[in-house]
């Protein structure tokens, strides 16, 4: 049986569709990860799995539970982290944690197993009021008091959006952790990094799922040559370059321009001399395997490819 | 039940934490029984008047000083003459001219009619008017105590008496006024503003993913207030009785479990107003319009409603802080028991039954 199971499930907010006949199957154990820029719909979508919207169409289960049905028994099994910061500013983080817990019918001493890695970080500040942690800390503390009830699934919607590199690198390896005791786990992110250290992961936009797959198999849909390009003016480069005759495409990475070719017959020589026809200088071209990022650009502007 | 106790210790940290709530929880009470007691009131005392004494006297002298003597005057200047009467308003030193015409004493001893003319600054009506009232009536028993037995011929005697306020304190009357305000307020504001806050920050989001039934939620948000609102009246009722001196004729019994009806009543109200708003602001907005300003002005307390015009006295009907403040008044000052007050003590029952059911049926186990 799959943990969570998604079945055309549709959603709109008046006239405009927030989830558009959306399928999955998320196994037992798994660590899922939902990715999609803002407005893909990923969080209308977490909020109908965790009972507190209802689907327009379609229907889901979770655990076994219908969503809709058995939201009651549901709402003890799932743990649940919304997107933004939702524990009481003005409680101290022992007070949070406590009544989150009793809440949910249990005690911290009961369940501290369960958070004692994460959770002995915060001591030192178990006084301190919420509001008064950073965003990292405010994350760990979220994340423990959605696991203080020993969910059979638990939900982080954009756990780690506005929280610095250090800390998500963190929080990403404590998910792995709980992942490995069993823990199945939904998490939605905008960034395409964290893909990686997803078990599956789904991409999503404007309210679609555009492909479902490993990490690593997703980036072997993407099948068009792909060079890494650099030159001195950044900016006309990526003017000229869309406007190359060859180009399918072509976007900032960092330092680098990331450019797909419309055919395996172009060389990276022909890109070279169309660029000194352009007048540019330093140039630097070089063919790179597809990253989960450009495979992701290339789904979003190819809304034919289905999965 | 855990659950439940857990729920309102967190709301009384969420009180006893926030410097303004408690503010408003206390301070409001405090300021405003004391306001209204000792800074704003309606009474007159010490009023500013001039004397334009055309007569020089003994019996002018003599009315003077019987109207410096009742203390509801004090003389601000003498003057000389009718010019002097209007810079001496235009001033706004005084509130009331007294005026002795030459030829008073000739007159009033020989039987004559003898006048005294009056002044009011009358841009405040109704202190002219209990100004002229207060004058007139002390110049009245001066020529009583001087002639007691001569009576004019067919005259009617008008005697009043003021029935349960012989002094005409201005306490009796916003004691009530003000315990309705600060319990509506409280009570009303409060929780709709407290729950918009949990919707407003998405713990409310958590809470609901969560064994809580909103049902619970929502008892959890209203037990602190009841308590600390039901603390509040208390200390109004005390302050009432013993700083301002108001009685308490009738059962305390009673007038604690009307507080208690009220205090319900405007919780389920907030609890109404909370189901329909998002946002902290449009609650707090929505309590201050919708509650605290009918309140005031329409609901008796500071105007009276007989002389309101037809279409406003049928909206006052609506407001239930009109019954609580009748049925206050009722068992402190009149001493009246629960069979002269069954009629707006069954209205704001209607009510409450009328809110709460109505924000039962608004109750959602999800978002909107």
């Amino acid at each position: 049986m799959d943990a969570i199971s998604i079945e055309n499930l549709s959603k709109s907010y008046g006239d405009r569709p927030a989830v558009s006949d959306v399928s999955l199957s998320i196994r037992p154990g798994e660590l899922f990860g939902l990715i999609g820029p803002d407005g893909a719909g990923k969080t209308t979508l977490f909020k109908i799995l965790v009972t507190l919207l209802l689907p327009d169409q379609g229907r889901a289960t979770v655990a076994g539970y219908d969503v809709v049905k058995d939201y009651k028994a549901l709402r003890q099994l799932v743990g649940y982290m919304p997107g933004r910061f939702s524990l009481y500013p003005d409680l101290s983080v022992q007070e949070n944690l406590a009544f989150f817990a009793t809440v949910f019918g249990t005690t911290i001493p009961e369940n501290y197993h369960l958070i004692q890695e994460i959770y002995s970080q915060l001591e030192p500040f178990k006084d301190r009021r919420a509001g008064q942690l950073s965003g990292g800390m405010k994350q760990k503390l979220a994340l423990c008091c959605a696991l203080i009830h020993k969910p059979e699934v638990l939900f982080l919607d954009e756990p780690t959006t506005g929280v610095d590199a250090v800390s998500r690198k963190e929080f990403w390896d404590m998910l792995r952790k709980l992942n490995e005791r069993g823990l199945t786990t939904l998490v939605s992110t905008p960034y395409m990094d964290e893909a990686s250290r997803c078990d599956r992961v789904a991409f999503m936009q404007t309210g679609t799922v555009l492909a479902v797959d490993t990490p690593s198999a997703i980036t072997t849909r993407f099948t068009k040559p792909l060079y890494a390009v650099r030159a001195a003016d950044t900016y006309q480069l990526i003017q000229d370059l869309r406007l190359a005759p060859f180009a399918e495409s072509c976007y900032a990475f960092g330092e680098f321009l990331h450019l797909t070719v419309k055919s395996a017959d172009v060389f990276d020589w022909q890109i070279g001399s169309y660029l000194l026809d352009h007048n540019h200088r330093d140039i630097e071209i070089h063919p790179i395997q597809p990253g989960i990022e450009d495979t992701f650009m290339a789904l979003m502007t190819q809304p034919e490819v289905t999965i | 039940m855990n659950r439940f106790i857990a729920f309102v210790k967190k709301e009384f940290f969420h009180i006893l934490r926030d410097r303004r709530t408690l503010l408003i929880l206390f301070g409001l009470p405090l300021v405003q029984v004391l306001l209204f007691g000792f800074a704003l009131t309606n009474e007159i005392k010490n009023a500013g008047i001039a004397i334009l004494d055309n007569d020089k006297s003994p019996h002018s002298q003599q009315i003077t000083n019987k109207l410096l003597a009742s203390g509801y005057f004090q003389l601000r200047e003498n003057l000389r003459s009718n010019g002097d009467i209007e810079r001496a308003f235009r001033k706004g030193t005084i509130k009331l001219a007294v005026v002795f015409p030459a030829g008073f004493t000739e007159n009033y001893e020989h039987g004559r009619s003898a006048q005294i003319q009056l002044l009011a600054d009358a841009t405040e009506q109704n202190t002219a008017i209990s100004l002229t009232n207060y004058a007139t009536a002390i110049i009245r028993d001066y020529t009583t105590d001087l002639n007691p037995t001569v009576q004019p011929p067919l005259t009617i005697d008008v005697r009043s008496r003021m029935v349960f306020n012989p002094e005409l304190k201005g306490a009796f009357v916003f004691v009530p006024g003000v315990m309705a305000m600060v319990l509506l307020l409280v009570s009303a504001l409060m929780t709709s503003v407290t729950i918009a806050r949990e919707r407003e920050t998405g713990t409310l989001e958590v809470l609901m993913v969560s064994p809580l039934s909103q049902g619970q939620i929502l008892l959890g948000k209203v037990v602190p207030y009841l308590f600390l609102s039901f603390l509040n009246g208390c200390i109004i009722i005390a302050l009432g009785v013993f700083v301002l001196k108001v009685p308490l004729n009738g059962s305390l019994v009673l007038l604690l479990s009307e507080t208690l009806l009220f205090i319900f009543l405007s919780l389920s109200i907030g609890i109404f107003i909370s189901s329909i708003v998002d946002t902290q602001l449009v609650a707090m907005f929505a309590s201050l319009m919708a509650l605290l300003l009918p309140t005031i002005f329409l609901s008796g307390f500071m105007f009276p409603i007989e002389s309101m015009p037809r279409p406003l006295q049928l909206v006052s009907n609506l407001i239930p802080a009109k019954y609580f403040i009748s049925i206050v008044k009722g068992i402190m000052i009149k001493g009246a028991g629960l069979r002269y007050l069954w009629q707006p003590t069954l209205v704001l029952v209607g009510m409450s039954v009328l809110s709460m059911g109505l924000s039962l049926r608004n109750l959602k186990t999800r978002l909107s």
